[in-house]
């Protein structure tokens, strides 16, 4: 098998490094044809995204093809880098556990299929793909699907703010609806506040002891400032307050949640307290309708979900075994004019 | 033949149950059609029973502890595939399939129940107000699964770390949805049931009339104070609960103090 894969990655290199390497969309063409002709390959696809820049390649003699690959990337940015380089079935191997996502920094996560696509789509457009790495990508492809169906590699909250999203939409179900206050405007808080954003959360109080940072994040994220001494006049409007101030007595206790309830009726609350020490007093979540996670709770569930994962990755990897013995089985039965060989 | 009909009709439920049972173990637990298909096996096999054994009888089959149960199950069976399904919480299944197949597999274990004879012209208020009661039954005690659930996922996210049945169960305020929703429906049939028993052309029992009354007073209370927001859902799950048992309970002593079916 003549396939090969050069790169580097999140793995093997700082993020100062790969955005050396990283490779502009509206270049990836040019950049394809000159590696195309410099490294004599027959077919070549380039990976590049925030986490990776991968060179997937055939070419009569893989291990030189690689190196010219490797000194045309470093010429190109300027600078020099350790590449990784997988041959044969270890190519497509990693490329099968890339789309699968088991390569990247998050197990199971799911924009990397995507990416992998665009690349592909990309190399062929230009026409820098033939039936063998046509034949793998596609393959490539279908497997990231059965994966996810068929193995949990993608399912559960793996941080803090996915937590919170699963924990809020089990609470509200749909969170179109549901108004956010967020206490503090420190980067954790706007976190969680921007992955409930994602999820169709359109309401969005900032309350912050210097007001100006609060407007500062509320035009950022499109939600409302509030001078921090009035966050107490919204509770009862909100469905979910997420804290991350740096308060150092609790900013909440039962007796003041209490009459807020009772304004609420039976519209559950849901309390996020990210901060260190915690803003919220634990007791609150022993109100009826009141839901308390901390920090330690949300991260605890996250790391259950990424130890779930874990394990799915390695029902994953089996079936990635079976797919690439189907793929060199069927580049073995290809005629002779093909320049694959019998993978190791 | 019927009671081969009802075996088959439970032997359903009990797939249903134990598929469920499988993928939960597994992890696997996807909202999918088998559980669904199954309840609606056995439903349809249940309904042939009913028809059977009301032919026979020449009246709507509920004139003894047997039918009673078997109606009930029934009753419970179609709320799930009417209101189930509307709510697309196929979680319900897994809590519904198990109830239907207790109360089958009771009535089934029942001794020497009576095979049906027929007996006199049945009055047409005396059916509706028997049906629709027992109805009324089944859509109260989805209720009181839908409170079960509601209380499990409540218990869940008030967990620093929750079980793996969270991420199966629905949203709370879903559950509570269907709670109110049930109630609504239950409380309406229960309603058309007691109005219809007074124009039964039989004396009323006065222990029946009042444990009926009761019962109903009970879930009209909840409701109320609900929609007052005097108590919060979690109060509602509890009640739903503790209120079926409570008629659960009364329901054979009705009948058989004061039943006139049997009549």
């Amino acid at each position: 098998m003549n396939i090969f894969c050069l790169g580097l990655s999140h793995h093997t290199a700082s993020v100062s490094l790969r955005e050396r390497f990283a490779v502009e969309d509206g270049k990836l063409g040019e950049m394809l044809a000159a590696l195309r002709d410099e490294a004599a390959l027959q077919e070549v696809v380039i990976l590049s995204t925030c986490n990776r820049v991968e060179v997937y390649g055939l070419a009569p003699d893989p291990a030189a093809a690689a190196r010219v690959c490797a000194d045309f990337l470093q010429r190109v940015a300027g600078t020099e880098a350790e590449f990784y380089r997988r041959e044969q079935a270890e190519g497509a191997r990693h490329l099968f556990r890339v789309v699968c996502g088991l390569d990247s920094m998050v197990i199971g996560e799911t924009e990397i299929l995507g990416q992998v696509k665009d690349a592909y789509a990309a190399a062929l457009a230009t026409g820098a793909t033939g039936a063998t790495l046509n034949r793998l990508f596609q393959q490539a492809f279908r497997l990231a699907k059965h994966a996810r169906s068929q193995t949990g590699i993608t399912r559960g909250a793996v941080s803090v703010g996915s937590v919170a999203v699963e924990l809020a939409e089990k609470i509200f179900g749909d969170l179109t609806a549901c108004r956010v206050l967020l206490l503090g405007a420190g980067q954790a808080g706007a976190g969680v506040a921007r992955s409930l954003q994602s999820r169709g959360v359109r309401g969005l109080i900032i309350a912050n002891r210097t007001f100006d940072r609060a407007a500062e994040l509320a035009a950022e994220l499109g939600g409302m400032a509030l001078h921090f001494d009035r966050w107490q006049s919204v509770l009862a409007d909100v469905d979910i307050v997420i804290s991350s101030t740096a308060a150092r007595g609790r900013l909440l206790s039962p007796d003041e949640l209490k009459p807020v309830l009772t304004l609420r009726g039976d519209r559950p609350l849901f309390l996020v307290d990210l901060a260190v020490p915690r803003d919220f007093d634990p007791s609150l979540n022993e109100m009826e309708g009141v839901f308390l996670h901390d920090l330690d709770s949300l991260q605890a569930m996250a790391q259950r979900g990424m130890d779930a994962r874990g394990r799915e990755a390695a029902r994953c990897e089996e079936i990635i075994d079976e797919q690439v013995r189907e793929f060199f089985e069927w580049a073995c039965q290809r005629p002779s004019r093909s320049p694959v060989a019998a993978g190791s | 033949m019927e009671r081969y009909l009802l075996a088959g009709s439970t032997l359903f439920y009990l797939l249903g149950f134990a598929h469920s049972l499988v993928l939960l173990g597994a992890g696997k637990f996807r909202l999918g059609r088998f559980n669904f298909a199954a309840i609606a096996a056995g439903f349809v096999l249940q309904t042939a029973f009913l028809y059977h054994r009301g032919h026979d009888l020449g009246r709507c089959p509920i004139t003894n502890s047997f039918e009673i149960l078997v109606f009930l199950s029934w009753s419970l069976a179609l709320a799930y595939l009417v209101v189930g399904t509307t709510y697309r919480i196929s979680l319900l299944g897994t809590f519904t399939a198990p109830l239907v197949f207790g109360l089958q597999l009771f009535a089934l274990l029942l001794p020497a129940a009576p095979s049906a004879a027929r007996r006199g012209r049945p009055d047409g208020w005396l059916e509706l107000h028997a049906s629709t009661s027992l109805v009324a039954y089944g859509v109260l005690a989805l209720a009181c699964v839908a409170g079960v659930m509601f209380l499990v996922q409540e218990r869940q996210l008030k967990m620093r770390v929750p079980n793996s049945i969270f991420h199966l169960l629905p949203p709370i305020t879903t559950l509570a949805e269907a709670m109110r929703r049930l109630l609504w429906l239950g409380v309406g049939l229960l309603s058309v049931g007691i109005l219809s028993g007074f124009f039964v052309g039989l004396p009323i029992a006065q222990f029946k009339s009042g444990v009926s009354f009761l019962v109903w007073l009970v879930y009209v209370g909840i409701l109320f104070l609900w929609s007052r927001n005097t108590v919060h859902s979690h109060r509602v799950a509890q009640c739903c609960v503790g209120a079926f048992l409570f008629a659960l309970l009364t329901l054979p002593a009705m009948y058989a103090l004061g039943g006139h079916l049997s009549k």
